[in-house]
């Protein structure tokens, strides 16, 4: 039972045009030496919000188009949440213990 | 359904369609991999085994006479490398589930045998590294590997066997992606999800563990190897290295690793319960995706290894709520277990007996994780023989208990033969009055205060060291008459039918052992799973 | 989850039969699994660098005055142009996808080697910078003496992220070496045909993996801190 919806389902007979790669190579090269030049800007903490902002957008047009998962499956993208999602879970609660060992309030400390 | 005719044994099959060492060591059949999986798991099993016996020994008197203290220390690592790492993680996955995948899913293979077939040579080469360390004079730093002792003051051969597991850990991440791309893109045609058996369900969460979390010991053994090697201080104090750091990534795949070694035993209970109560199994939905649940809440509790580590009680906190959470969807599985036998026409084979087994010991050791998922409690039990005793009641009591009753169960499929009845059965008291008392005692121990890892112990401990003892040298008889019997039967076993047993599962629906390519016709499934509502579907040889 | 089962087609059916192999019924169902089979490979390996990321945040968290000191030690400028380089080879790497998927086999081949060529260039970059990092005692160790750096107690934590980190993406990147050699032999054979590009294509999908890690590793390591310095 093949899937004929537009987009997904169709991943392996879809062929990016070329021009969408361009495009895409472009904006990456931009935001690296964006990137590169905001650093030397004085913003305080926000340098490195800014700093992983662009690298989290510089990431995503590498998956979703050079990747191809734009025009993937639904599974494909699935994984790819997964994945993404796991590594947040491992970042997010190991620090969680670090971030919370100096306070106070609790017996014994 | 599609049903088979009855071969004879001396029909063209997996086994007999090639002969040689090359058409085994360099086969792409699934079913063979298999086999060579069982053959090399039964080994590492007996060698772990072996190391269980010395530690057994030395305890059954307070004094420190058969081992020192360092000497001690090594069996005991190498009893939890071995048992963990070369034996429980890929016991059901590489065996069962590499053999009856394809076969329930109505597939001729996995979807990349020839990556199959690398996990098994990535696994002996693990396996090389950690005996060649095992001889060398071994590891002390037990098999959790904790920081400062194994990255800047153990003795022994920490970097050889931190490599072999790495090493290891390759073959059970191929094994899981195999898996995972098999369950969802060759399945054949109307098998959907939920008409998938549980035994499938239950892998496929196991696979998701195995991708998600292997890689994280991976590189947290990668770490390890260069602050050893290089002196390059990740986790050293000296250079402000935090120890607390390895044992949160050791654990966060650590921890879901008991996941994955318990899940595929879940799974085969579900199978044995309702093939020998002759009925669907109860909330097929529900144990279908508990092992969902398991599998995504397993990552979310590793801190409870941590707990007197000097981790945050806040993060404490959080991790003693979340475990708690996490034994809910096993609870379920029992329940839903114990339903399916009510009112069922249940036949108490021996992979029954060891179901029941499982879910009698199971619940015991689930259980009393709980006691120390609590805080409060954990402090007092925590590095003692209760924890000792838990992890053996889930792990032996649960896990081996499935893989045995999973032997059992489908060795009739792999190899065409029964096994022997009245042994068998034996055996599987011997197991579980054994078990019951080698490690029910120990509980017992821990909450009075005994230490975990210690050689030497207080003499009023004595009593309860010498039942747990001798209760282990009945396991050890329980475990070693399967391997005898076993054997036996490969030749002199009765032969067996394509479905001796009754079942409804797609593997029995093709003869025992299977074809080549499994299947004569791909099956096309326009049934629910488990339809025992006619009887001419009980061929009970 | 994805409910579409392939319907079986007899063997017959197959006008390309040599390209599939005999456990799967049709081409869209093999190139489907080989593109699952490598994004939870990929998982994978994100889950394995991410073990390293964990121990960068912990460690930056803890000493964020050492961080920001040791990283300005590495160069902005290479750093920048190292990225730049790495992208360009994402792109002709997907070029060379794009030019196997309508079968233009020359242009596959120039844009394979290209890829090589600027995965090179930044090896040699990094060899550079290694070198430099020995020479001025910025290597963790025995030897480790980092001048000018504050908190010089943990700045050899720093070190040991940025060697781990870009070291283990460098063998990525090695073992890339090696398949893209593969590769290139194997497409001067006329082995890659629209039909079946898959190898390319899934390599294709590593290589970009290796080149998001470093879109990662490059703020991380060089961009902590720099507002004492000027890009241009």
């Amino acid at each position: 039972m093949a899937d004929h919806s537009a987009h997904a389902g169709h991943g392996e007979h879809h062929i990016v045009p070329k021009r969408v790669y361009f495009l895409v190579f472009t904006a990456l090269i931009v935001l690296t030496w964006v990137t590169a030049w905001v650093s030397t800007v004085e913003l305080g903490a926000l340098n490195t919000v800014v700093a992983l902002s662009i690298a989290i957008v510089k990431a995503s047009l590498v998956i979703l188009f050079f990747m191809h998962v734009f025009y993937g499956t639904r599974l494909t993208k699935l994984i790819v949440g997964a994945g993404l999602f796991w590594l947040i879970l491992l970042l997010f609660i190991a620090m969680f213990d670090y971030w919370t060992r100096t306070w106070v309030g609790v017996p014994g400390r | 359904m599609i049903t088979a005719t009855a071969p004879a044994k001396t029909e063209v099959n997996y086994l007999n369609c090639e002969h040689g060492l090359k058409s085994w060591l360099l086969t792409g059949d699934h079913k063979r991999i298999a086999v060579m999986y069982l053959i090399v798991v039964t080994v590492f099993f007996f060698m772990g085994g072996l190391y269980a016996a010395g530690i057994r020994l030395e305890l059954a008197t307070p004094a420190g006479d058969l081992f020192d203290s360092n000497t001690y220390n090594k069996v005991f690592t190498m009893h939890g490398v071995l048992m963990i790492f070369f034996f429980l993680i890929p016991s059901i996955p590489a065996t069962l589930g590499n053999f009856l995948i394809p076969l329930m899913v109505g597939a001729k293979d996995l979807a990349f045998p020839k990556i199959n077939l690398l996990s098994l040579y990535i696994y002996a080469v693990g396996a090389c590294f950690t005996l060649w360390a095992l001889i060398s004079g071994g590891v002390d730093t037990g098999w959790t590997f904790y920081t400062p002792f194994s990255s800047s003051y153990s003795n022994g051969y920490v970097i050889t066997v931190g490599l072999g597991i790495f090493i290891n850990g390759f073959s059970s991440i191929l094994t899981g992606l195999n898996f995972i791309v098999t369950i969802h893109r060759m399945r054949s045609p109307g098998l959907k999800w939920f008409r998938l058996p549980l035994f499938v369900w239950a892998h496929y969460a196991t696979s998701i563990i195995m991708i998600l979390g292997t890689p994280v010991i991976a590189v947290t053994l990668f770490l390890l190897v260069l602050e050893r090697g290089l002196h390059i201080g990740f986790f050293d104090p000296a250079y402000g290295g935090d120890p607390v750091l390895f044992q949160h990534m050791f654990w966060f795949y650590s921890h879901p690793a008991v996941y994955i070694m318990i899940l595929p035993s879940m799974g085969v209970i579900s199978e044995v319960i309702s093939t020998f109560s002759s009925k669907k199994p109860f909330g097929y939905t529900f144990i279908a995706f508990s092992s969902v649940a398991i599998a995504v809440f397993g990552f979310l509790v590793w801190g409870h290894h941590l707990f007197v580590a000097s981790q945050s009680t806040y993060a404490g906190l959080v991790f003693s709520i979340l475990s708690y959470i996490v034994a809910i969807p096993s609870a379920i599985k029992v329940f839903n277990w114990t339903a399916t036998m009510y009112n069922g026409r249940v036949r108490l084979t021996t992979p029954m007996l060891y179901a029941l087994g499982f879910i009698g010991l199971f619940t015991i050791g689930g259980l009393t994780g709980l006691f120390l998922a609590s805080m409060g409690l954990d402090v007092h039990l925590t590095d003692t023989y209760f924890v000792v005793a838990h992890f053996h009641y889930v792990m032996v009591g649960g896990a081996i208990l499935g893989y045995l009753a999973g032997i059992h169960f489908w060795w009739p499929k792999m190899f065409g033969v029964m096994y022997p009845e009245t042994p068998s059965k034996i055996s599987a008291w011997l197991v579980f009055l054994g078990f019951n008392l080698t490690f029910f005692p120990q509980f017992i121990l821990g909450y009075m205060g005994m230490p975990r890892r210690y050689h030497i112990y207080p003499p009023e401990f004595q009593v309860f060291n010498v039942l747990s003892s001798a209760g282990a040298s009945i396991l050890g008889i329980g475990f070693l008459l399967p391997a005898i019997y076993l054997t036996w039967s490969l030749k002199y076993g009765k032969p067996a039918g394509p479905n001796p047993w009754g079942s409804t599962t797609l593997e029995w629906q093709t003869a025992s052992p299977p074809p080549p390519t499994n299947f004569d016709v791909t099956p096309v499934i326009t049934k629910e799973a488990y339809d025992y509502s006619h009887e001419e579907v009980l061929d009970i040889g | 989850m994805d409910s579409t089962v392939e319907t079986v087609i007899p063997a017959e059916a197959h006008h390309d039969s040599s390209a599939v192999r005999h456990h799967f019924s049709t081409a869209e169902q093999q190139k489907d699994s080989a593109t699952i089979g490598m994004w939870t490979f990929l998982v994978t390996e994100i889950m394995f660098f991410g073990g390293l990321f964990l121990a960068y945040f912990v460690y930056r968290q803890a000493y964020p005055a050492a961080f920001a000191s040791a990283s300005s030690k590495t160069n902005l400028a290479i750093g920048a142009f190292n990225t730049t380089v790495l992208i360009c080879s994402s792109l002709t790497m997907a070029l060379g996808v794009y030019f196997a998927s309508i079968g233009k086999k020359k242009l596959l081949i120039l844009f394979l080697v290209l890829t090589l060529l600027a995965g090179g260039a930044f090896l040699g970059v990094k060899a550079f910078e290694y070198h430099d990092k020995w020479v001025h005692h910025e290597v963790p160790g025995a030897h480790f003496d980092c001048e000018g750096c504050a908190d010089p107690g943990h700045a050899s934590l720093f070190f040991a992220l940025y060697f781990g980190m870009t070291g283990l993406h460098a063998s990525h990147m090695i073992v890339g070496f090696v398949i893209l050699v593969i590769l290139i032999f194997q497409a001067s054979k006329g082995r890659y045909t629209p039909e079946w590009y898959t190898p390319v294509e899934m390599f294709g999908l590593y290589w970009h993996f290796v080149d998001i890690v470093w879109i990662f590793l490059f703020p991380l390591l060089y961009l902590i801190d720099r507002t004492k310095e000027r890009l241009f």
